[in-house]
């Protein structure tokens, strides 16, 4: 373009210059400036792009985990009162929908009103079909999400009702409409036959059916379980009950709770103490125990289930909240056991409201303070006063984004919750957390499940002694083997041969991981399982033959060893590394028959020693291959560079050249070699495949070399394509990725620094 | 004695140790690259077909045809605990071996373990015929006769003549039948999406009144009419060829003496290794191991080819590197030339540095985050409304993958291309930069050629490493089985937005996630051996360029 310019310019005046003219310079050398300053720019904006752009992964990995540390907050609304509000409605049971539009108000007189959840405006209202002449005298209701009331009549009948939503699309629209039906029928099921009035009810529905446990107003405890069959045609259904007799629990009773399996029924004791019975053998229901769950001259003032049924949250007179569930002991014997407690009310806990879908729950107190607690990381999430009066009760939707907080007059505070993440402690992730349905804390990590009632378990603890562990043992065989291999490739082996050595071992840097995990998983895992004893007789016979070799390599005559010159042992020791290897495979099928019955693998199961077939030995040999290229290259390298001067001088002195190497080599070449190592080390940290691959994968804590791991670079590859975007596992997957990111970055930083350490120093010698 | 002691006292043990180690590594190298090439190479030579007399623990007898897989050593004890303790005492070592018998659909198990004592004498029949079968694996057998519907119409000797020629016919027809389903269909199967897609963005589109929406709309239901149409005829011919290709069947016996009909349209390949000259052998190699590099992968990925992951993994090491290369080779020139040197760029470099040491699995958790779920979703929102809630590039696939790679192999190109700007001697610069030229001038014009091996070996190495990695691809884009090639001749041509398939993740697949471990075992080989070659060539060609790299820059700044 600017020839053809140039070209132009002085034909205008009518003769030639060798140069173009000055106006035509002055515009060529602003073109060319405007070139200069372009191109400077766009280098620098790319460059600083792409530093940028590696930055990114720093600041988005974060940017996915912190949502993990925000704290709880609650967002007040507008209040209003309940729709059947004042002296002479009492309030039974308060809901709100999935959706977080309808709440549900259900009364002493029967009434199931559905109101707006915005303004208290009814929606629509139920009446249950209660016999002539008979009143609520009691109320219970199941697991929150199948939304199962019961009521307890006077004349020692029961009325089942549940509560459900029915969704349809007109127009693409949601359209939630609330009814209410009755599994049980229409018509109230006997519960006793005496006719007694119920005081107390419990009921819980599940795949086992409907069973429900009454308190009499005489003191008697009675279990009934339904059965109930749909008759397809006419839609009838009919209701079969087992009725059993509890022993009588002769002092006061507030709430009783009966879980979903079925067999274990607690009641709540307002003197401060929990009975627990177990109805498992229907003909015998016993109690087993009758324990102290609140500080003594204390009441107990409110009992919950947990999701799942398993643990109970128990709250007192003195603020206190706890966690309690079974424990079996040696004799397999279930005792009531307090998991954690929870940050006290200053107040009476007056209401205790469990989450439907995790193992949160919500606690309000006589001071109008409300309490957001969650179970597996032991937190009080939030403590703060919301209203003025004492709470009544709290109604969280059941995805936990709002709740309506009802004051004991009546009034509804509805609030917005903001809670997403409130599994994650520090706690939680690095030490032991009693989980439900165990006997002790401990560090398990079993992060999804198809249920609701399942309790995420994510202690990184397994994840990161796995991790440790695999590249403990890679490092056990890699290191000795690089380093030694490093130093000889560096120092003695001739030029010729090192021109050879040295690429095809960097080679084996590139070669994929994941070539190197099927080996191990598909032919290394069962080889070592059925030649067990290579393993060890190679381990003390190659090093043994290979100082024979070299004795008898001494003790050659000369005319033999001028065929072989100095610096080729290794070239040597090549087929007396394969010699051996025969031989220790040969004769492992002997050693196996004449001491260990035929198979020590078998022995070693007897022995009482777990043995995996993919286990940490089958890693750590896959994944010491992988690393021992890396800390070769590097090591090789800083031994390679050692002024020669150093050693000439040291030989000259006299020194024999192990001497050599053992009084100068190594000293001045130590950080090189130990920065290989952290970079090798870095690396079998963040190795995947071959974990995946190679492992059986299971996260288990402990540093048996016979068993597997799970690493947290395994963990993720297999685990977050499957996870729920934005979740809390999704969340902690991210954390373990930033964990092994900042681990890995800065042992490379610290080896790298090191290395440029050496470097000036080696330029100063 | 003494000699002894001064030979340890010299150090000279501990030499030798050392060089054990570096003999080690060697042979552990060397190992390696032979097991996978004996074991990847060898599945594809005819192996002769044996047949032996079997005698179960009950005394009845077997007769057992089949493929010697491998042998195995076990001690007398486990013979007797696995309940065979007629045929050993505790103190023997007994060989078993493990016999592909095939004809997965009579046996249902294809891959047997027996023990040598209670096998009868091996023999390698003759006429004995190995069958590739579309479904059910391999059939070992003898054939009897060629039928014809009912009829038949070769018998004897007769029967393997009449079975070639036949099998053309099934294969040529076989050949139709894809080209119909592959292309044909998939045709029509690409316009009626587009018709879906198209009359969704209408229905989307708010501009248009309703009435405009119900013109467009009939329109293209229209189309849909004309579509539906040519699908009846196409699939009249696809009815009209099947009925041709399973016209005739191999009648054929198992060892055990069952009769087998086998439809010639569910033949593969018919071979009779027992009867192979050496060049017939070769000749069988060959096409098998054309058919492996070349063929769409059969059964859950444990027979046929792996072409799609050949291609899947070239497209995306390509797309790679188009994006990897200019951005790695100007980053490297700002930090290198342009960038002010001080404390921060040295931290900013060994930052740079240290990112080629980050476990790849991070990358691919980054990919996946940002890359699918925050830049895909919302490309989503904006371009591909009409498919939502089905993501387009909210979704792995191929361009995440190749975005993610690129990401990985950044310091691996921005490394080499920094150390060959170094290499340049300073001479040259200010040459030029004396003569007058400007900074960009300088870089451009005399230091970049200077440098382009350089940039050469960053880019090798990098697609080695790309070629190579497994981990975050699974996370951002790879399959097990992607039905269409990422290339095709719809628009844009390459679809960006597609899964593929890869051949380091497919020996993962195949290897561990297979329902027929054994069986898939030998491709597992040959897979790997296909990308270990690949790697290592790339590799030997980047460390050549340095070398020759070396030896220049040594002629010119001298």
């Amino acid at each position: 373009m600017t020839d053809s310019q140039n070209a132009h310019a002085p034909e205008n005046r009518g003769f030639r210059h060798l140069l173009p003219d000055a106006d035509a310079r002055k515009k060529q050398r602003r073109r060319r400036m405007i070139n200069d300053k372009l191109s400077a720019f766009g280098i620098s904006m790319a460059g600083m792009g792409v530093v940028g752009a590696l930055a990114l992964i720093f600041v988005y990995l974060f940017s996915e985990v912190t949502p993990l540390l925000r704290s709880v907050s609650v967002t007040p609304q507008l209040g209003y009162a309940l729709p059947a509000a004042g002296p002479e409605t009492e309030t039974l049971h308060v809901t709100l929908d999935r959706y977080q539009e309808i709440g549900t108000q259900v009364t002493r007189d029967g009434r199931i009103i559905f109101f707006e959840a915005d303004s208290g405006e009814v929606r629509s209202e139920f009446s249950v079909p209660l016999p002539e002449g008979t009143e609520v005298t009691s109320f219970g209701y199941g697991e929150k999400r199948d939304g199962v009331l019961a009521f307890g009549l006077s004349n020692g009948q029961l009325m089942v009702a549940k509560i459900e939503y029915e969704l349809t699309y007109p127009q693409d629209f949601r359209v939630t409409v609330p009814k209410v039906t009755y599994p049980l029928g229409e018509a109230p099921v006997d519960v006793d036959e005496q006719g007694q009035a119920l005081t107390q009810i419990a009921i819980q529905e599940s795949s086992r059916g409907t069973v429900a446990v009454a308190r009499t107003a005489d003191q008697r405890l009675l279990v009934n379980a339904y059965r109930t069959q749909r008759n397809i045609f006419s839609g009838d259904v009919r209701v079969s009950a087992t009725r059993t007799e509890m022993p009588t629990y002769p002092h006061a009773v507030t709430r009783i709770l009966v879980d979903n399996s079925q067999r274990n029924v607690f009641i709540a004791d307002p003197a401060g103490y929990v009975a627990y019975y177990n109805i498992s053998d229907v003909n015998n229901p016993s109690m087993v125990e009758r324990r102290r769950v609140i500080d003594s001259g204390k009441q107990l003032t409110s009992m919950a289930f947990m999701v799942g049924t398993v643990s109970l949250v128990i709250g007192g007179e003195d603020g206190s909240l706890a966690q309690w569930q079974l424990v079996r002991d040696d004799q397999n014997r279930y005792s009531l056991a307090r998991m954690r407690s929870f940050i006290p009310h200053d107040a009476p806990v007056t209401f205790i409201d469990t989450e439907y879908t995790r193992k949160g729950f919500l606690s309000g107190a006589a001071d109008g303070s409300l309490g957001i607690h969650f179970g597996t990381s032991s937190r009080t999430l939030l403590q703060e006063r919301v209203i003025d009066a004492p709470i009544g009760r709290i109604a969280i939707s059941p995805i936990n984004g709002r709740m309506l907080v009802v004051d004991q007059f009546d009034g509804v505070h509805p609030h917005l919750v903001d809670n997403p993440h409130p599994q994650i402690s520090f706690r939680a992730l690095w030490q032991k957390v009693w989980y439900e349905g165990r006997g002790a804390p401990d560090y398990v990590w079993q992060a999804s499940s198809a249920t609701d009632e399942f309790e995420p378990k994510m202690s990184l603890v397994p994840l990161t002694v796995g991790t440790l562990k695999a590249a403990f043992f890679a490092m056990l065989i890699a290191m000795p083997v690089a380093v030694m291999g490093a130093i000889y490739s560096a120092y003695f082996m001739t030029p010729r041969m090192r021109g050879v050595v040295k690429p095809s071992i960097e080679i084996m840097e590139a070669l994929p991981t994941v070539i190197l995990g099927f080996l191990a998983g598909l032919w290394l895992a069962p080889f070592v399982e059925d030649n067990l004893p290579v393993v060890f007789t190679m381990l003390f016979g190659l090093p043994l033959g290979m100082l024979l070799a070299g004795y008898i390599w001494y003790r050659l005559p000369q005319e033999y060893k001028n065929y072989v010159p100095a610096g080729w042992e290794a070239a040597v020791l090549i087929p007396v590394v394969l010699g051996i290897g025969w031989l220790c495979v040969a004769s492992s099928p002997y050693i196996q028959l004449y001491f260990f019955d035929g198979s020590m693998r078998q022995w070693f199961t007897d022995q009482g020693i777990n043995y995996d077939q993919r286990n940490a030995l089958v890693v750590g040999i896959a994944m010491g291959f992988a690393v021992i290229p890396t800390i070769f290259s590097i090591a090789e390298d800083a031994v390679f560079n050692v002024p020669k001067h150093l050693t000439q001088g040291s030989l000259a002195l006299g020194a024999t050249s192990w001497q050599t190497v053992m009084g100068v080599v190594l000293p001045t070449a130590s950080p090189g070699i130990f920065s290989a190592v952290m970079i090798g080390f870095g690396r079998a940290v963040g190795e995947t495949m071959i974990v995946v691959m190679a492992t059986g994968n299971s996260p288990v804590v402990n540093f048996n070399i016979f068993e597997g791991m799970r690493t947290l670079s395994a963990n993720v590859a297999v685990e977050l394509p499957e996870t729920a975007v934005g979740s809390t596992h999704f969340r902690v997957l991210f954390l373990a990725a930033l964990v092994l990111l900042v681990m890995t970055f800065v042992v490379n930083t610290i080896a790298e620094i090191v290395r440029q350490r050496l470097r000036a120093r080696y330029s100063n010698l | 004695m003494s000699k002894k002691q001064g030979w340890f006292k010299s150090g000279t043990p501990w030499i030798w140790l050392n060089g054990g180690a570096v003999a080690l590594s060697i042979v552990m190298v060397a190992g390696l690259l032979g097991l996978i090439a004996v074991r990847g190479l060898a599945h594809f030579w005819p192996a002769p077909i044996v047949q032996f007399d079997y005698t179960q623990r009950d005394g009845t007898q077997e007769v057992v045809m089949g493929e010697v897989v491998r042998s195995q050593t076990l001690a007398g004890t486990i013979v007797i605990d696995s309940g065979r303790p007629d045929l050993a005492q505790p103190d023997d070592l007994v060989t078993r071996f493990l016999i592909k018998r095939g004809n997965r659909d009579v046996t249902s198990r294809d891959f047997m373990w027996y023990l040598q004592p209670a096998m009868g004498e091996m023999s390698r029949p003759a006429d004995a015929v190995v069958i590739e079968r579309r479904e059910w694996g391999n059939f070992y057998g003898l054939p009897r006769a060629v039928l014809e519907g009912d009829v038949i119409v070769a018998e004897g000797d007769a029967v393997m003549v009449e079975l070639r020629n036949r099998m053309a016919r099934a294969l040529s027809i076989r050949d139709e039948i894809n080209k119909i389903e592959r292309s044909d269909i998939g045709d029509i199967n690409y316009r009626m999406e587009q018709i879906r897609l198209g009359s969704r963005r209408i229905a989307l589109n708010d501009r248009l009144s309703e009435e405009e929406k119900a013109a467009r709309v009939a329109e293209l239901e229209s189309g849909r009419q004309a579509l539906d149409d040519e699908y009846a005829v196409i699939q009249q011919r696809l009815d009209q060829l099947n009925v041709e290709a399973s016209r005739d069947t191999l009648l054929a016996l198992t060892a055990d003496g069952r009769e087998m009909r086998i439809s010639l349209r569910d033949i593969v390949r018919v071979t009779q290794p027992n009867q192979l000259s050496l060049f017939g052998k070769m000749a069988n190699y060959v096409d098998r191991f054309w058919e492996f590099m070349s063929g769409n992968p059969r059964e859950a990925n444990t027979e046929g080819g792996i072409f799609p992951a050949i291609f899947g993994t070239v497209t995306m090491v390509f797309i790679m590197s188009l994006v990897v290369t200019p951005f790695g080779v100007l980053a490297a020139i700002y930090l290198r030339e342009y960038a002010r040197q001080g404390p921060l760029l040295r931290a900013i470099r060994i930052s740079v540095y240290n990112l080629a040491g980050v476990p790849s699995i991070v990358y691919g958790v980054f990919g996946l985050g940002f890359f699918v779920y925050t830049i895909g979703g919302s490309i989503d929102q904006l371009f591909y409304p009409e498919s939502l809630p089905a993501p387009t590039f909210g979704t792995p696939g191929l361009m995440w993958a190749s975005l993610t790679l690129a990401l990985l192999t950044l310091p691996v190109v921005i490394v080499s291309t920094e150390e060959g700007l170094s290499r340049i001697p300073s001479t040259i610069r200010q040459g030029s930069l004396a003569l007058g030229a400007t900074k960009a001038e300088t870089l451009w014009r005399v230091v970049v050629p200077l440098a382009t091996p350089a940039m050469m070996t960053g880019m090798i190495l990098a697609i080695a490493r790309a070629a190579g990695e497994v981990a975050p691809l699974m996370l951002v884009g790879v399959v097990k089985l992607a039905p269409t090639l990422p290339v095709d001749s719809y628009f844009p041509f390459i679809h960006l937005d597609r899964k593929i398939m890869h051949l380091g993740f497919h020996i993962y697949d195949v290897g561990f996630q297979s329902p027929n471990a054994e069986a898939a075992r030998p491709l597992v080989y040959a897979t790997a051996l296909v990308l270990v070659g690949i790697i290592v060539v790339l590799n030997l060609t980047a460390i050549s360029i340095r070398n020759r790299l070396r030896e220049k820059y040594r002629a010119e700044s001298d």
